[in-house]
């Protein structure tokens, strides 16, 4: 039964991995969608939700196409780095992060929207640098909902099967997440690891949501 | 009371939706047959073929590993006719009582092949080249459920080179995604069936023929709780028959 801790760690490794990529980019990305207006904005907005909506492997597809071998950016890597991405764990990491962006951009923009300008026009007035503005008004105000979508993230990276598969492909050790070993168990007749490994994704999840339940209760939002 | 003209069109619309459902449960009986994803593209051509010897009845196909399909079947799975890749996965769905042992026959033969991406500059010309550092990463379908990957290992095995090969394995779930792995050059090699290579000339070339110990043989046979026994067994004797044996021979794939 040991044969399940190796999934598991393999799984929360690239879960937060692609949870922390997310929180620079998500953050980042619906801090500037939600201050800065420009022609096309939503349609900008729109392909960045897309991954949401998408079906995993057609996902899993593009990604595929993009950075395998043949591909522009996996040709790319290859000439000038030497680097295969397609088969190792931070391809893995790269299909989760792109599935889990729009749960932290969108609830960032929304967090970011809902802060009133006046408090950062306040501390604007009273002599406060741009990047102060940011990490001591406007981020400490949208944290609350900011952390949800991070946790909704979290489990969407966590339970990531179908892009996973098609770039980081199934290695033990190295790219063999918990869902992609269940899926493997059933396929090849171990009902008793299955079950087992079933077990523990089940348990890992039920904790994140009490962990989700624990840190972000009930009001979200700024703080009137 | 007067219906509106939008009620009367729903009403009506739903009667004859019922009554086709109901003509179409009397009429035609489909076959559900579960084949390794080896035969996809020879059962496809099949298909038809049968459709027409047999009319009003549909060959509904579905492909994966040996091992896929026998689980899906052990879980109750409504198949009529199952054709694997290996005799070692038909024993299994024998023992557990799947399939009807008396009409199972072996309809067709193939070959194991070593296979690279046909831009590779480096091609191995014997199996122990695959031990260089040249060759990183290699497809091989995955044992426990596929069967080119248990030829593949028996192979490697016996010739001593599994120990050695096992860590650059790249696990494929079945023999087309080992193949699809190579004719994207994501792979430096892989292992696939004779048949399967000749699918594929411009992406991928074989650099060698593999022996296997025994020979490789496809089974196929009726399934025991299927609806349509009788029907089954048509289609098992269908594949035995010279037309398809003629379609078969035209993928590539031997004489039984």
């Amino acid at each position: 039964m040991e044969g399940a801790w190796v999934p598991l760690a393999l799984t929360l490794k690239v879960a937060a991995w692609a949870t922390g990529l997310n929180l620079f980019l998500g953050v980042g990305i619906g801090f500037a969608m939600a201050r800065w207006r420009f022609f096309g904005r939503e349609w900008v907005d729109a392909l960045l939700t897309l991954p949401m909506v998408m079906p995993p492997t057609v996902l899993g597809y593009y990604l595929l196409v993009l950075i395998g071998s043949q591909g522009p950016l996996g040709a790319w890597l290859l000439q000038t780095f030497g680097v295969r991405l397609i088969f190792t764990w931070q391809a893995a990491v790269i299909a989760a992060t792109v599935v889990s962006f729009p749960l932290v951009f969108k609830a960032a923009r929304a967090a970011f929207e809902t802060v009133d300008p006046q408090f950062e026009d306040a501390a604007r007035l009273l002599g406060v640098s741009e990047w102060a503005v940011f990490f001591r008004v406007s981020l400490p105000l949208a944290w609350r909902s900011i952390l949800s979508g991070l946790l909704l993230a979290f489990a969407r990276a966590l339970g990531e099967f179908g892009a996973t598969l098609m770039v980081a492909g199934s290695i033990p050790g190295k790219t063999q997440t918990l869902s992609i070993a269940v899926y493997e168990a059933v396929q090849a007749g171990q009902d008793d690891v299955a079950n087992f490994l079933v077990w523990v994704t089940s348990i890992t999840c039920m904790a994140v949501l009490l962990a989700a339940g624990r840190w972000v209760p009930g009001r979200v939002g700024p703080r009137a | 009371m007067r219906q509106s003209l939008l009620s009367r069109c729903v009403s009506r619309a739903a009667l004859w939706l019922l009554a086709s459902g109901f003509s179409l449960a009397v009429q035609a009986a489909d076959l559900t047959v579960s084949a390794a994803s080896s035969l996809s593209a020879a059962f496809r051509e099949l298909a038809p073929l049968f459709e027409a010897a047999h009319p009003g009845n549909r060959l509904l196909l579905n492909f994966g590993a040996s091992g896929a399909l026998l689980q899906q079947m052990a879980k109750g799975a409504p198949v009529d006719v199952y054709a694997s890749a290996d005799q070692l996965t038909m024993n299994l769905a024998q023992q557990q009582q799947l399939i009807v042992p008396a009409a199972r026959r072996n309809f067709v033969s193939n070959a194991l092949v070593l296979v690279v991406p046909v831009a590779s500059v480096h091609t191995p010309r014997v199996l122990g080249d695959l031990a260089q550092p040249a060759y990183a990463r290699i497809a091989i379908g995955l044992p426990a459920s596929v069967p080119v990957g248990r030829y593949t290992q028996g192979v490697l095995e016996a010739a001593g080179l599994w120990a050695a090969i096992r860590p650059k394995m790249i696990g494929a779930h079945n023999v087309r995604q080992a193949l699809d792995y190579v004719a994207r050059a994501e792979v430096d090699a892989g292992f696939v069936y004779a048949t399967d290579a000749a699918l594929m000339p411009d992406k991928v070339k074989v650099a060698l023929a593999v022996p296997t110990a025994t020979p490789i043989l496809y089974p196929v046979a009726p399934v025991a709780a299927s609806a349509q026994p009788e029907l089954a067994r048509k289609f098992v004797d269908f594949l035995m028959a010279a037309p398809a044996q003629a379609v078969l021979a035209k993928y590539g794939f031997g004489r039984p």
